[in-house]
């Protein structure tokens, strides 16, 4: 029962913080939606982290390496140290530029405009929403699952769900951008200190120490492969560092970036990003290992984290460590919604003439009104649905915004680049996500065990299509690789082949090219 | 930033990226680092570091300093007043 009063406690905290946002809110949009571009430099690289931070982060990795061993932590959290903070660094500096100079608040009012075009900046949109929908509804799943399982089974699954997407709405619909960053503060340092904590407390509990358990690993056969990466094909490994592309990509993750209130505040971010990484999943990747040993047997491997402080950690101490899972939950949660609703507001409602027609007041009445539907609906969703479809969707979303990153840096960076491009590599993206999607399906039933070779699909086609455990290969390697060379190429070969955009939008977005005077450089954002 | 400077910023991205694929590591789990960290953990952990350490060094030598001067539009509240074509 004390876990539960102490997540209680926690969850009042976040309310309150809420609340004391909402006395500062400004009935306009920009302050509504990215908190006037005024988020500092601690307090950025704090939201930052917690908008791309999940409880896969914690639950996710530790589940994962129980399963499959160390290799988890290459596979996803020390390419994703290497790969986010390169893209936050060369991409959404110059999207935080952009944002200032013109005052864009989704990615999809950028493309429109680089462009111009807005088709193309309404099929992107409506290719986020999809990628994104299912990541927000497997959120709410997983907090109501951690809160169902802190409590012993205590508060039951709908009731789990309802609170943490009654909390997440409060947070963002009273808050909007500043009462989630001001959140995120509470959620960063809470989640970051729970790996060591958690590490602390538990080598504390155990008689021989860490060493003993790793041996004791190493020395049977049956187990050892979890400190190597034996079954971990060397494809599949390379595969995955393409997949943190998707990062800055994600909406909430390049709306954050608005939300700046000078470029330097990247600096401290992108440095220390990579260190942040590293102390939430070496910790929590570790004691999934570990767990192979002291709670061996599990069936849902997820849980693990949860039995080791059940069985290891002061009562009290669980509470907190159980609020440090629901804050890395809560805090990605609160920015999907606020992404999903700042795009229907700015890129739907504001585009087709809402503002002119109903003004400032109106645009964050509707933000408001939607942020209320769109939680509803997931709430109802995350009920009657089972959660295996939407962890297929989000591995799927996972792969199709990495594709998406060629044409972000095509935009920032190609002044040559064109619509027809963009069109061409968004439809590439569409087509492969349907294509693996039908391809995952179709071969549900010939998914080896773990530890098994990977099957042929189509033996016709040979090794093009492979049938792994959890996942389609293409040649061995993951969808992803074949997606985001394919966009590459599609823009590439379309901009090439049609007439590029005017004269004044490229010197709108590269101004020093075609004016080398050296005062144009301080307004120029792109080079 | 000059083109040499440039080149070699971009070749030590390329380096390090590269460094991931540690296929030396592969298929050992020994020595292990402070008597209880597999090789190939301790490996991808020290990777981390080196990470936070390349970033240091592309905010200090490659910093898009010109966008520090970059001019806001004069806030409306309203954000995106950019045409639609």
């Amino acid at each position: 029962m004390i876990p539960v009063v102490v997540v209680s406690i926690y969850l009042v905290i976040i309310a309150v913080i809420g609340s004391v946002a909402f006395r500062k809110t400004q009935a306009n949009t920009e302050d509504f939606f990215l908190a006037n571009r005024t988020v500092g430099s601690m307090v950025f690289f704090l939201s930052l982290f917690a908008t791309n931070m999940t409880a896969f982060a914690i639950l996710g990795s530790s589940g994962q390496a129980y399963r499959q061993g160390i290799g988890i932590y290459g596979l996803m959290a020390s390419s994703s140290g290497l790969v986010i903070p390169l893209t936050i660094f060369f991409i959404g500096t110059r999207l935080w530029a952009l944002g200032k100079r013109f005052g864009h608040q989704t990615q999809v009012s950028f493309f429109r405009d680089r462009w111009e075009c807005s088709t193309i900046g309404t099929l992107i949109f409506i290719l986020s929403v999809v990628m994104l929908v299912p990541y927000m509804i497997i959120s709410i799943m997983g907090g109501g699952r951690v809160l169902t399982d802190i409590s012993g089974g205590r508060v039951v699954y709908p009731l789990g769900c309802a609170v943490v997407a009654l909390v997440v709405t409060a947070n963002v619909f009273f808050g909007g951008m500043r009462g989630t960053v001001w959140v995120n503060i509470f959620q960063t340092l809470l989640f970051l200190l729970f790996g060591a904590v958690a590490v602390a407390v538990i080598s504390h509990d155990l008689p021989g120490g860490f060493g003993d358990y790793v041996r004791k690993i190493a020395s049977n056969p049956k187990t050892s492969y979890l400190l190597t990466r034996e079954r971990m094909p060397e494809r599949y490994f390379w595969s995955y560092t393409l997949i943190p592309l998707s990062s800055i990509m994600f909406p909430h993750m390049a709306i954050m970036c608005f939300a700046a209130r000078k470029v330097t505040a990247f600096k401290r971010t992108v440095v220390l990003y990579p260190v942040a990484i590293m102390a939430i999943w070496l910790p929590c990747i570790f004691l999934g290992v570990l767990g192979t040993q002291l709670e061996p047997g599990l069936k849902n491997p997820d849980g693990i984290l949860l039995h080791l402080l059940t069985d290891h950690a002061p009562v009290w101490l669980a509470g907190i460590l159980g609020a440090g899972i629901i804050s890395a939950v809560m805090g990605s949660d609160t920015h999907q919604v606020l992404a999903i609703s700042t795009m229907f507001t700015k890129d739907v409602f504001a585009h087709y003439g809402g503002t002119t027609k109903y003004g400032e007041k109106g645009s964050v009445f509707f933000a408001r009104g939607f942020i209320l539907v769109v939680t509803v609906i997931a709430y109802l969703i995350a009920l009657v649905t089972p959660e295996s479809i939407f962890e297929l969707a989000v591995r799927f979303a996972f792969s199709g915004f990495a594709a998406m990153a060629p044409v972000m840096i095509a935009a920032l960076f190609w002044k040559r680049s064109t619509k027809h491009g963009a069109l061409a590599s968004t439809l590439w993206v569409a087509t492969w996500l349907i294509l693996t999607w039908y391809v995952q399906k179709a071969s549900d039933g010939i998914a080896p065990k773990p530890g098994q070779p990977a099957a042929v699909i189509f033996s016709a086609l040979g090794h093009l299509f492979e049938r792994s455990t959890a996942n389609v290969t293409v040649f061995g390697f993951l969808p992803v690789v074949p997606m985001v060379l394919g966009s590459a190429a599609c823009m590439v070969l379309f901009s090439l082949l049609t007439p590029p955009p005017s004269r004044g939008t490229i010197e709108k977005y590269f101004p020093s090219r075609v004016n080398d005077a050296p005062e144009s450089r301080a307004s120029a954002p792109l080079h | 930033m000059k083109p040499a400077k440039a080149f070699l910023l971009t070749l030590l991205i390329v380096a390090i990226y590269i460094l991931h694929q540690d296929f030396w590591n592969w298929k050992k789990a020994e020595p292990l680092v402070l008597g209880f960290l597999p090789v190939g953990l301790a490996y991808h952990a020290a990777y981390s570091v080196v990470a936070a350490m390349l970033m240091a060094a592309l905010v200090s030598v490659a910093w898009p300093k010109h966008l520090e001067n970059v001019q806001g539009k004069e806030s409306d509240g309203k954000g995106d007043q950019t045409k639609d074509h």
